[in-house]
């Protein structure tokens, strides 16, 4: 009768079964810190007194947050996590030429079905995509994970969005998440896991279910999850030689929560300041735009580059609003040149940057200055999110910020 | 414990409480100043050691940062007091040392800027009238962490 949280909990921890509620010990398969939250880990794991890592083959340290090093602080942020890796010995370093955690994970292979991953970063629930439970931690939980390899956790209770419905022309994955937390609020399933199925979902991709999952922490949940299926299967034998196992939840299990979404009418939906669950149809939205941001791990993937460059292609952006283009990945840059896309952005009038989170947590790149509003493809919207606490950040689609950018305001594509 | 209450709203989210910007930092003193800027750049000047952060739901959503609670701890909060807390922050809070005190209808009980008495083992809080409240009592192996400073130096004193 278990959720396939707490199948996978009951196997990090060496029981046969763990109901929602229990506290358990679970074994870490994969431990993520960044180039921002790794500094903190690594001095709290000196405090700590510890010597050497649990198994330097278990740890990912990607820089992503501030790459290329913007100023000298960060700088030393970087030589901080270089140093570790190389007395830990740590196997899969990713230096500044490598993108956003959350895509190089699974598109590097780090990530399997049935796994524990924590990573020191709260979008860590992203990889529970591919059927893995995969939540974030504080930098001081990080350090304990990096010298015993095992962290405690509650077993979390479920809220599973059964969803269906054929979704319209121009409605992606994003609209369906960004509608949920509109409805379920923005602690609607705090320190739940939240599932994503439903036949909606079994005909989305893999990257589109990542969408789902990576901003399942925006409603509060611990983590995002969807059942591995042949499409699960085909990305990770493709991408890992690690072995995997498949869970799924039993329907009959008294800590599920079932919610039936039907989105076969919904429009393209935008996030309005300063809340993620603020949500409204784009069609009741007008706002001039000063910047646009496509990127991020919710939506700088291959397939959103395409969704924004199908609608910028021949076009020009508007004269009194700057756009950002960030692909996620090296890979995902690679194939973006390959395919002409990033000639599309460039001719359109757009910036396009080297893979990293760029503007979407204001410490970086694209930061934008009070009275400014900013259409972002990523997950927050907090007042300061992207730079002034007096600036404004509306999230949205790629489609959706792309025919945005040529309006200079914000539009649904046509 | 005996403080001022500075009171806040719903959802208060980690940029609120520490913005991305200054992640570059990870010490509680430069932290600090900078602890709910976007609402009151002048936080860390009025908010005195001692002193208490109520608020309404789900306070600490969004980001992993512990930077958020290494702010709150470097202004000096006693405690934050809130309807409900989100869940890394709650445990990131803990693992730093700072108390986060569940206790449902205290955004109705206390005013910003009132005194309020705390009293942790009871479990109760008292505003200016007398008026009080429950809240949800902490186990006592958290207290212990918490008295000790969080959960490092918790630890480096078992050893």
């Amino acid at each position: 009768m278990p959720t396939m949280s707490e199948k996978i909990l009951a196997k990090a921890s060496g029981k046969d079964e763990v109901e929602a509620g229990d506290i358990v010990i679970a074994n870490i398969d994969v431990a993520m810190t960044h180039d921002l939250t790794g500094p903190l880990s690594v001095e709290s794991f000196e405090k700590i007194g510890a010597e050497k890592v649990w198994d330097p083959s278990k740890i990912v340290i990607p820089f992503d947050h501030q790459v290329p090093a913007d100023s000298i602080d960060s700088a030393n942020n970087h030589l901080i996590m270089r140093r570790f890796v190389k007395q830990q010995g740590i196997e899969n370093f990713y230096d500044v030429n490598a993108g956003v955690c959350h895509q190089i994970l699974p598109e590097l292979g780090h990530v399997v079905p049935g796994e524990v991953i924590v990573g020191a970063d709260s979008h860590t629930c992203t990889h529970g995509a591919l059927g893995a439970f995969a939540t974030g931690i504080g930098s001081t939980d990080m350090a304990m994970v990096f010298a015993e390899g095992n962290l405690w956790f509650k077993v979390p209770e479920t809220n599973r969005f059964e969803i269906t419905g054929k979704l319209k022309e121009n409605v992606y994955a994003k609209d369906v998440i960004l509608h949920i937390i509109g409805s379920i609020g923005a602690d609607g399933s705090t320190y739940k896991a939240c599932e994503f199925a439903g036949k909606t979902v079994s005909d989305m991709s893999v990257s589109d279910r990542m969408v789902l999952c990576n901003m399942a922490i925006e409603m509060g949940g611990k983590t995002g999850l969807v059942e591995p299926d042949r499409k699960t299967i085909e990305y990770v034998e493709s991408r890992s030689s690690k072995p995997y196992n498949v869970y799924k939840t039993d329907l009959d299990s008294p800590s599920l929560n079932i919610i039936d979404i039907d989105v076969s009418d919904l429009e393209p939906q935008v996030a309005c300041p300063h809340h993620v669950d603020n949500v409204k149809p784009v069609s009741e939205v007008d706002k001039q735009i000063d910047q646009v941001f496509i990127g991020s791990c919710t939506n700088g993937r291959l397939s959103d580059l395409r969704d924004a460059a199908k609608i910028l292609k021949g076009k020009k952006i508007a004269k009194d609003t700057r756009m950002l283009v960030i692909p996620a990945s090296k890979e995902v840059y690679s194939k973006a040149l390959d395919e002409g896309l990033i000639r599309i952005f460039v001719d359109a009038g757009a910036l396009v940057s080297a893979p990293c989170c760029g503007p979407c947590l204001g410490g970086h790149t694209g930061i934008i200055g009070p009275g400014e509003v900013s259409l972002s493809t990523s997950n927050r919207n907090f007042k300061g999110r992207q730079g002034s606490p007096d600036g404004e950040v509306y999230l949205s689609s790629a489609a959706v910020a792309a025919a945005s950018a040529i309006e200079g305001r914000i539009v649904a594509p046509e | 414990m005996k403080g001022t209450a500075w009171k806040f709203g719903n959802d208060i989210d980690t940029d609120i409480i520490v913005p991305g910007r200054y992640l570059i930092y990870t010490d509680e003193e430069r932290l600090s100043k900078h602890c709910m800027e976007g609402l009151d750049a002048d936080f860390h000047k009025k908010c005195k050691k001692g002193d208490f952060i109520v608020a309404g739901k789900n306070f600490g959503c969004g980001s992993s940062r512990e930077h958020a609670p290494i702010a709150l701890k470097g202004v000096g909060v006693a405690a934050v007091i809130a309807e409900s807390f989100a869940r890394i922050f709650y445990r990131n809070a803990t693992n730093v040392g700072v108390p986060l005190l569940e206790a449902p209808g205290i955004t109705g009980l206390v005013e910003d800027g009132e005194e309020i008495e705390v009293d942790m083992e009871k479990g109760i809080i008292t505003n200016n009238n007398g008026d009080s409240i429950e809240f949800k009592k902490l186990p006592p192996f958290m207290l212990e962490i918490l008295e000790q400073g969080g959960l490092i130096e918790y630890l480096k004193n078992k050893r």
